[in-house]
């Protein structure tokens, strides 16, 4: 493993190689499909990206947790998580580099 | 909203992109964060969240109908973890 942290910056690269842009609007264009993506999210709609995975809005009961340092009970509100769910095709992709690599 | 969806939109919005080149951009922002997986990088998206890849090592398991003992090879899982923006966003 490298350890490198991929960022927007290399998302923007991506796209700009992929497609004859301009770095800005690459930039632009990247942002704008996080946003999209979001903004469906807080809807509460789960948004499902065919070959890598879907991000599903789960509700979550009031529950009571503890502090665990201090051992004190504290209420945890009812809330919505974000979760997601790789596709297998992701969960191959990763699997086969990993084994190809040696690890 | 499922792939195609996100594609429509986003080609709405810049009419002057031809629809293939708006569904290479969403694929290339796609295949950019699986190929940085599947090399073991992290990928961190201020505001949406974080993918990266935690080790499963290889165990010994059971069938569950036949208790045979079976090994298990290791694996790689993805992960995702909610950026802090979108959280308190889903929560307002």
């Amino acid at each position: 493993m490298s350890g490198k942290t991929v960022t927007r910056a290399d998302l923007s690269e991506a796209v700009y190689q992929a497609v004859g842009l301009s770095r800005s609007e690459s930039a632009e264009l990247v942002e704008r499909v996080l946003e999209l993506v979001s903004d469906e999210l807080v809807k509460g709609k789960n948004v499902k990206l065919s070959s890598f995975g879907s991000f599903q809005v789960r509700s979550k009961n009031e529950r009571v947790g503890r502090n665990p340092k201090t051992g004190e009970e504290v209420p945890i509100l009812p809330r919505r998580v974000l979760v997601f769910k790789p596709s297998n095709v992701l969960k191959s992709q990763i699997n086969k580099n990993m084994l190809n690599s040696g690890k | 909203m499922i792939k195609s969806e996100l594609i429509q939109k986003l080609a709405e919005e810049n009419p002057h992109l031809f629809q293939r080149d708006v569904e290479n951009i969403v694929n290339a922002i796609l295949d950019e964060i699986t190929g940085a997986l599947a090399r073991g990088d992290r990928v961190e998206l201020r505001g949406f969240g974080a993918f990266s890849v935690k080790n499963r090592p290889a165990r010994m398991g059971r069938n569950p109908r036949t208790g045979e003992q079976v090994a298990v090879a290791e694996k790689h899982v993805p992960q995702f973890k909610a950026g802090k923006e979108i959280r308190e966003r889903l929560n307002k």
